[in-house]
């Protein structure tokens, strides 16, 4: 899933002080699970929101809508009868959410309420970590199934490096050594003659690298 | 002797010499006289000496310009160059660059993480690693081209090195790893400081085992300590390296005006019983911030005078 | 017993504390309340285990919120005690009731009078 983390609550004040009319947008999908974005965030921070405004002495509407998604034009058409009531909207979606709530409404104000983090798994309750770059090219079958792209603090192909200690990287004891890892695995598999196999130059070219990214599926297109 | 560059490090350990190398770290700043003040020091008693590239990731005088100042006093520089902080573009450029002052020594680097150093903040490329840094160099000298396959005009003649850490995890691997790195084409590794000599000694015969000390010169890493403080620091704070108890013990066992002595003495003990160890090609004496003491080291350890190759 | 505390206190019943929200507790200072205050079983009591632990949590993250919005987060705490403890029942009642006078009224309810 996407992981994204909340902004402080100050930050998001920051943005709307100076709207009259604010409607706290929230996610039902990734950002719900990572409980940053999900209908009872945005119970939180609007009950919050409302708070402090009327602490101020400012008139400020808060309203609470929470989408199955808002990566979907048809979740987003939801709110399309009343979009033209709020001068802003705070969404605590990720960033795609927020771009395409964004693109979808333009002349209306859109404030991101969380950070977006990375993809990752929910290791435990409170406790999710990354394990995905979105490179555009994978190669977790050379791997032993774990990544060294986004697991691996220098992102080497061909680790691990000369820091590696006691199965922790060297950049925090708290951050487990990808290659570790990936050689625990490849014994496991029984594989470990894959480890003397040079990783060539990667293409990054379908990562960020080069530049903005889609997915063309003709197939599927109606 | 078949050599493949002009290297005088290369022609050195060709000739079955034991190579002695140093290293001087950049200042932080832009006085050459920092370089070329450690370089006096050392300069008789080594074959080569590595210039840093902003280690520890504290940014410093680039490791290239400073090689430069090197080549201008006729001394033999080894170029270290880290991924960390340049895309295939610039490592490519800046081989060639230091090509076109006739730098003949190159070491392939990954560097360690940016969040050591004064710029946490800042991005890492890591476009490529070290392994696929030692295939660009050896890719840009022997088949003269590019990464991306146009020809090279002039094509850079150096002297390909990687470093090798024995005393990392996972150990088992550690040796696989030294046989990748020269199936990438590495032909001189510098190792990580050795104070643990039993696990370097067993490292070595695992080496030797596959063979791999007559595929590729080993340079043992060797760096004195000043104190018992610092041996603490590097055992404890120093990723990736391995310090004895007894070798702390040792040293605080002296008393703290001898202790600096007691350090250059482990030192030079240390080089004695390596000196002895098949596969071991020749020294890397990194004197950190301690680059007076070199040729005391060196002379002790009976590796002067060093030889003499036109 | 017959014991006697403030009678300024609501008490809401809730099956176990773990089920005390974030969302309640601010809610209930949105509507106007001055303190909130959550009385669970003594830590290792939980009858579901954890639900004491949990609703200290929320009760914490909730003072933050307060603190960060210039409520007040110490208005609202958290208290555990056994059921049978009736005497601390009333203490802590009475110890909740003392601090919010000293603190006075929820702002909120003054803003809501004067937006009005």
């Amino acid at each position: 899933m996407i992981v994204a983390d909340k902004k402080p609550i100050e930050e998001i004040i920051e943005q709307v002080k100076d709207k009259k009319t604010v409607l706290v947008l929230g996610c039902n999908e990734c950002v719900t699970v990572c409980e940053a974005g999900g209908k009872k965030e945005v119970g939180i921070l609007a009950s919050a929101l409302r708070m402090y405004f009327l602490n101020q002495g400012q008139e400020i509407k808060i309203d609470e809508v929470t989408l199955e998604r808002q990566c979907d034009h048809e979740y987003l058409e939801e709110i399309r009868d009343v979009i033209d009531r709020y001068d802003a909207v705070v969404s605590i979606a990720c960033g795609v959410g927020v771009q395409f709530m964004a693109e979808k409404y333009h002349s209306t104000p859109i404030f991101p309420g969380v950070n977006t983090c990375f993809l990752g798994v929910t290791e435990e309750r409170g406790l999710w970590t990354e394990r995905c770059q979105a490179c555009g090219s994978c190669i977790l079958a050379t791997t032993g199934g774990i990544c060294p792209v986004s697991r691996c603090a220098k992102r080497l192909l061909n680790g691990p490096c000369g820091g590696s200690t006691g199965g922790k990287c060297e950049i925090s004891k708290e951050v487990d050594c990808a290659w570790q890892l990936i050689v625990d695995r490849l014994k496991a598999l029984d594989k470990m003659d894959d480890f003397e196999t040079i990783a060539p130059v990667k293409d990054w070219s379908t990562d960020r690298a080069g530049g903005p990214r889609k997915v063309n599926r003709e197939d599927v297109q109606p | 002797m078949n050599l493949k560059t002009p290297s005088k490090l290369e022609k050195i350990l060709a000739a079955g010499h034991l190579a002695v190398t140093s290293e001087c770290g950049p200042p932080r700043g832009s006085d050459p006289e920092v370089i070329t003040r450690k370089a006096e020091m050392i300069k008789d008693h080594v074959d080569a000496i590595n210039i840093t590239d902003n280690q520890t990731s504290v940014t410093r005088m680039c490791s290239l310009a400073a090689c430069i100042r090197l080549k201008l006093m006729g001394l033999e520089p080894v170029l270290q160059m880290v991924t960390r902080d340049r895309n295939r573009i610039a490592l490519q450029s800046d081989i060639l660059g230091a090509a076109a002052f006739d730098i003949h020594n190159i070491l392939c680097l990954s560097g360690d993480h940016l969040s050591f150093g004064d710029c946490a903040q800042g991005q890492n490329v890591h476009d490529l690693d070290s392994m696929q840094l030692i295939q660009t160099v050896r890719h840009m000298r022997d088949e003269g081209k590019f990464l991306g396959g146009d020809d090279i005009k002039r094509p850079p003649q150096m002297f390909v090195g990687a470093a090798a850490n024995p005393f990392a995890d996972p150990f088992e691997i550690r040796v696989p790893r030294l046989a990748k790195k020269i199936a990438a084409g590495v032909e001189f590794v510098q190792t990580q400081c050795i104070y643990n000599l039993d696990k370097f000694e067993e490292w070595m015969k695992l080496a030797r085992d596959r063979g791999l000390h007559e595929k590729v010169y080993i340079l043992a890493g060797m760096t004195p300590m000043k104190n018992a403080g610092m041996a603490r620091y590097m055992k404890n704070r120093v990723p990736g390296m391995d310090v004895p108890d007894e070798l702390v013990k040792r040293l605080a066992d002296t008393p703290k005006e001898k202790q600096a002595d007691e350090g250059i003495k482990i030192c030079i003990e240390a080089i004695q019983r390596l000196k002895e160890i098949e596969g071991v090609a020749g020294f890397h004496i990194m004197a950190i911030e301690w680059e007076q003491k070199v040729p005391e080291i060196v002379e002790a350890a009976g590796l002067y005078p060093r030889p003499q190759i036109d | 017993m017959r014991l006697q505390y403030p009678t300024d206190i609501r008490i809401i019943r809730v099956p176990c504390t773990g089920k005390v929200d974030v969302l309640h507790i601010l809610h209930a200072f949105e509507k106007g309340a001055d303190g909130v205050y959550v009385v669970g079983c003594m830590e290792g009591d939980c009858h579901y285990n954890s639900g004491n632990l949990r609703a200290r949590k929320r009760v914490e993250q909730a003072a933050i919120i307060l603190d960060t919005i210039g409520i007040g987060g110490q208005r609202a705490q958290m208290y555990n005690l056994a059921s049978s403890d009736g005497p601390l029942f009333a203490k802590y009642a009475a110890e909740m009731d003392t601090r919010i006078r000293e603190m006075g009224p929820n702002p909120i309810k003054l803003a809501q009078k004067n937006a009005a």
